[in-house]
């Protein structure tokens, strides 16, 4: 009988009857009294000046209430690292010069979406366009055009990484690789497009409702941006449709709405259309990868070099994040003694790229696993021997980066090898490749640089026992609430009805970075148990004085009962202590504060996921064409608090890293995104998604609440890396280029088919 | 110029005047509050804007609403009877076959409408039944497990 009696069970989320319902309320469905319609007029060159804006037609316009542009802004620039001013590079409402097909230049509020929308057409802007540049390769040339002022060779920022002694290494290796790959642009695709409602009142106070992986970055990004106190400003989450990394920056959505707002006292919202959401929100980071990679005869890994240069787009954005996880997840999940890495982000004139679940991690695992199997074929090792040999185990270094506790690397090679073996052979034109993994339960890196702790939590509890759970954790849809209502339930020792979540409300709730980085488990996890650890102290010292047996009994709570730990069926009902708690204290509730910021953990995470996976392709030789057939991944995520929530991240996860290895992609004519639709951007639909299978993995992380790690980002990484190697092995082609389409396939079959001749 | 639009919503008949170029979401959403059902693109390629008329599923985003003139809609709303939820409903719960929330309700819509006209589907036949309306989140299988817990009679309708 497990020790838990909330965790590890399967539970109905919290957020589960109103989603089922229809009556969740989104952003997208809020409606206010008086409220007007924004829409955003967005630059149709990939770089010009804008010379000059005429707003007077658009303002006669019947129905329009008012026009901005730049000049009604305070005129400063944002961006999420914010301890480099020179990182926030992004103005929203573009003052002087716009930089990709997207950036907004204006914005309109009206009385509804279709008088706002007419206005745009009225604006006449006058631009100089400007000579641009698309490819990072090109932009990094003396002669290619500047797209920031002071910005040499376009080169945003790079990042290098090091130890050991890497050439000395490479002279020692009886076999090395060296290989080029492209990781190609992905968008998120949530199903609600940013969106928001911001109420500017007369008394100088600002509402924010907003679709957001942040409410906390949102608030003090909108206080930078508006000059407004933070303490002003209150942001407010409703059940959001999706993040996945687009959603913690501050937006064309929430900023345009703001300065309407406070011209008008009214409130505006701002939906942005499907093609906005494809041409005008940030992307998943494309990247220019060369290996080199050197082992022994007998594969033991000496030595890696990365070099990568990414398509940064016109802003920073968390794109210098991705170029920095990049090139530290390129030596995962490995235990290299030298290593080398260098990065460069390249602004270009196309939309700006960013996070996005895994956050330069899918891109590291597709390269260097492919390599890594290459590697393997080349000495004749089988692809989970080498794997074996050199990953990592539990309590290793990563040399001057990281300390990894616990690490359930081995375990997951022995199941994933028992599945291969049981799968037995294979009919023909049938490969399984297989993609080890490694990711981060969140991030230690403050470039933001809150000054609060990095996650927090109050907890209170009413006299008729049910608990307040105050969290800044922001439900994105992966189920942060339930997995932190479930921790905090199992630690105060109640039922999981007997909680009541408050997240991602910066009014009520303490501040949290938000959902990103696999954090909200792990770190938001803590403060909640923590806080409720709190709570559970204040009522134990109540049951101690009215039981008085011996001081060396320790008491604790479990299913409702306070209880003698030693003597459990010695004990009195948690719902009576807390009523005698309350009288005892004059009537005031018990609350309980818990906070986590990691210390002492290293430079990039306090606790690392695991997992291998698997995925068996059958290809057609005459096309190219290959269907996905089954996906089996063992993911270690420490204990598992929510193990619904579990499988619909994992499943959930293939979706979408299978699409990223399968077929989606963002085609680009001079930085014009070519299919910024629904029905032309292709992803995984029903008929296309593999059969999915789970391999249970036991492990325990010391740092995280009750053992538990992340379980969402990580299974982003392995997909594409295991698809790419299925191919391979099921007709002995190898696809260098994200996405691996059916017209690259028969392309690179057709070229074998030559050579063998 | 308005024209009038006669129709039944979840059972209760609605009699109203709306722009000839009002799309049926917009109608639903917009002048009845039924916001559960949702846009996603605006263009019948996500299905988040799913519902029934006279027992089919439909894309009201790509539909104007006269057209659904004298017609019979259900939308996520008119799923659960009173307060006991639908069979669907229930394994959606039980299966954790949703996250964020958004493409719920058409997904739900599109099923009901499946079951309608086929109660015993296969997991082929589910899979086409869906196929027109993306999950970014689960990856589908958990929502199939859930309609095949239905299919295979473990939730009763309440009566």
């Amino acid at each position: 009988m497990s020790k838990y009696s909330v965790i590890g069970t399967r539970v109905h989320r919290v957020d589960g009857p109103e989603k089922v319902t229809g009556s969740a309320k989104y952003t997208f469905d809020l409606v206010l009294p008086g409220m007007l319609y924004g829409k955003v007029l967005r630059s149709p060159y990939p770089h010009a000046k804008i010379l000059k804006i005429d707003a007077r037609k658009a303002k006669r316009l019947v129905g329009v209430k008012a026009v901005i542009t730049g000049k009604d802004t305070i005129g400063r620039k944002q961006g999420i690292w914010r301890r480099f001013p020179e990182l926030c590079d992004e103005e929203i409402l573009c003052r002087e010069k716009v930089r990709y097909i997207g950036d907004p230049v204006a914005a309109v509020a009206a009385i509804d979406e279709d008088t706002a929308e007419e206005a745009l057409d009225l604006i006449d802007v006058e631009y100089e366009p400007l000579p641009a540049v698309f490819d990072p390769l090109e932009a990094i040339k003396e002669d290619a055009p500047q797209i920031h002022d002071g910005v040499e060779l376009n080169i945003n920022i790079n990042r290098h990484i090091e130890w050991g002694d890497v050439d000395e290494a490479f002279e020692k290796c009886d076999h090395i690789r060296e290989d080029q790959y492209k990781c190609c642009p992905q968008a998120h695709v949530c199903m609600e497009t940013h969106d928001a409602v911001v109420s500017y009142d007369y008394g100088g106070k600002m509402t924010v409702w907003t679709s957001t992986q942040s409410s906390y970055y949102i608030q003090r990004l909108m206080a930078d941006m508006t000059g407004l106190r933070e303490g002003d400003i209150r942001v407010i989450k409703p059940p959001t449709g999706g993040g996945f990394g687009s959603k913690f920056e501050l937006d064309s959505a929430q900023f345009p709405a703001a300065i309407l707002s406070m011209k008008l006292c009214k409130p505006i919202k701002i939906v942005l259309s499907r093609e906005e959401e494809f041409t005008a929100t940030k992307r998943r980071t494309p990247m220019y990868y060369y290996l080199k990679l050197g082992a022994k005869k007998d594969g033991t890994l000496l030595a890696k070099e990365a070099r990568v240069i990414t398509e940064g787009g016109a802003y920073t954005a968390m794109g210098a994040t991705a170029l920095y996880l990049t090139g530290f997840f390129s030596s995962f999940p490995y235990k290299y003694p030298n290593y080398r890495y260098d990065g460069y982000r390249a602004y270009t004139n196309t939309a700006p790229t960013s996070a996005m679940r895994g956050f330069g991690a899918p891109q590291s695992t597709f390269v260097g696993e492919s390599q890594l199997d290459m590697m393997a074929e080349d000495l004749g090792i089988d692809p989970i021997e080498i794997r074996r040999k050199n990953g990592m185990t539990p309590n290793y270094e990563v040399p001057g980066q990281a300390f990894i506790q616990s690490c359930g690397l081995h375990q997951c090679l022995d199941k994933i090898e028992t599945h291969i073996k049981e799968r037995g052979k294979l009919p023909p034109n049938h490969g399984i490749g297989v993609s080890a993994y490694g990711f981060m339960s969140g991030g230690i890196f403050n470039w933001f640089d809150t000054p609060y702790a990095f996650s927090a939590a109050v907890v209170r509890i009413n006299v008729d026992g049910k608990v307040d759970l105050f969290t800044g954790a922001c439900d994105i849809g992966q189920g942060s609430d339930t997995t932190l209502s479930m921790i905090c339930a199992e630690e105060l020792g109640v039922k999981l009805e007997d909680i009541r979540i408050h997240a991602a409300d910066t009014g009520i709730c303490p501040p949290d970075l938000g959902a990103w980085g696999s954090r909200e488990t792990l770190m938001n996890g803590n403060a909640v148990k923590r806080a409720a650890a709190d709570c559970k102290r204040q009522l134990l010292e109540v049951a101690a004085a009215k039981m008085a047996p011996n001081i060396v009994y320790d008491f604790d709570i479990k299913d409702c009962w306070v209880h003698l730990v030693d003597r459990p069926e010695r004990g009195v009902s948690y719902y009576d202590i807390v009523k005698e708690a309350i009288r005892g204290r004059d009537g005031n509730a018990i609350m309980g504060r818990g906070y986590y910021t990691p210390h002492r953990k290293g430079m990039i995470s306090p606790a690392y996921s695991f997992g291998v996976q698997v995925a068996e392709v059958e290809v057609d030789p005459e096309t190219g064409r290959y269907k996905l057939i089954n996906v089996t991944t063992a993911h270690e995520s420490g204990t598992v608090i929510n193990p619904v929530g579990i499988e619909g991240q994992l499943e959930g996860a293939i979706m979408m890293a299978g699409g990223y290895g399968f077929c989606e992609d963002q085609p680009m004519d001079e930085g014009k995104i070519l299919n910024p639709s629904i029905a032309d951007y292709k992803l995984i639909r029903s008929l296309d998604m593999p059969e999915t299978e789970i391999l249970e993995i036991d492990t325990y992380e010391p740092e995280g609440p009750f053992g538990a790690k992340e379980a969402g980002e990580g299974l982003t990484n392995p997909t594409a890396g295991a698809i790419g190697n299925a191919v391979y092995k099921a007709v002995g082609v190898r696809i260098n280029d994200l996405p691996i389409t059916p017209e690259k396939v028969l392309r690179a079959l057709k070229e074998k088919q030559k050579k063998s001749k | 110029m308005k024209k009038e639009l006669k129709f039944k919503v979840n059972g209760q008949p609605y009699d109203i005047y709306v722009k000839p170029k009002t799309l049926l979401v917009e109608v639903l959403r917009d002048h009845l509050g039924l916001t559960g059902t949702k846009r996603g693109c605006n263009s019948s390629s996500c299905g988040a804007c799913t519902v029934m008329l006279n027992g089919m599923a439909v894309k009201s985003c790509s539909m104007l609403a006269l057209q659904a003139n004298g017609a019979d809609i259900m939308t996520v709303e008119g799923l659960a009877k009173g307060n006991k939820l639908h069979p669907l409903q229930e394994a959606f719960l039980d299966h954790g076959s949703y996250q964020c929330g958004f493409c719920t309700s058409g997904m739900l819509m599109a099923l009901r409408a499946l079951l309608e006209e086929n109660p015993k589907p296969t997991k082929e036949q589910i899979k086409e039944g869906i196929d027109g309306n993306i999950c970014r989140c689960t990856g589908y299988n958990s929502i199939i497990r859930a309609v095949t817990a239905v299919v295979k009679g473990e939730y009763k309708e309440a009566k």
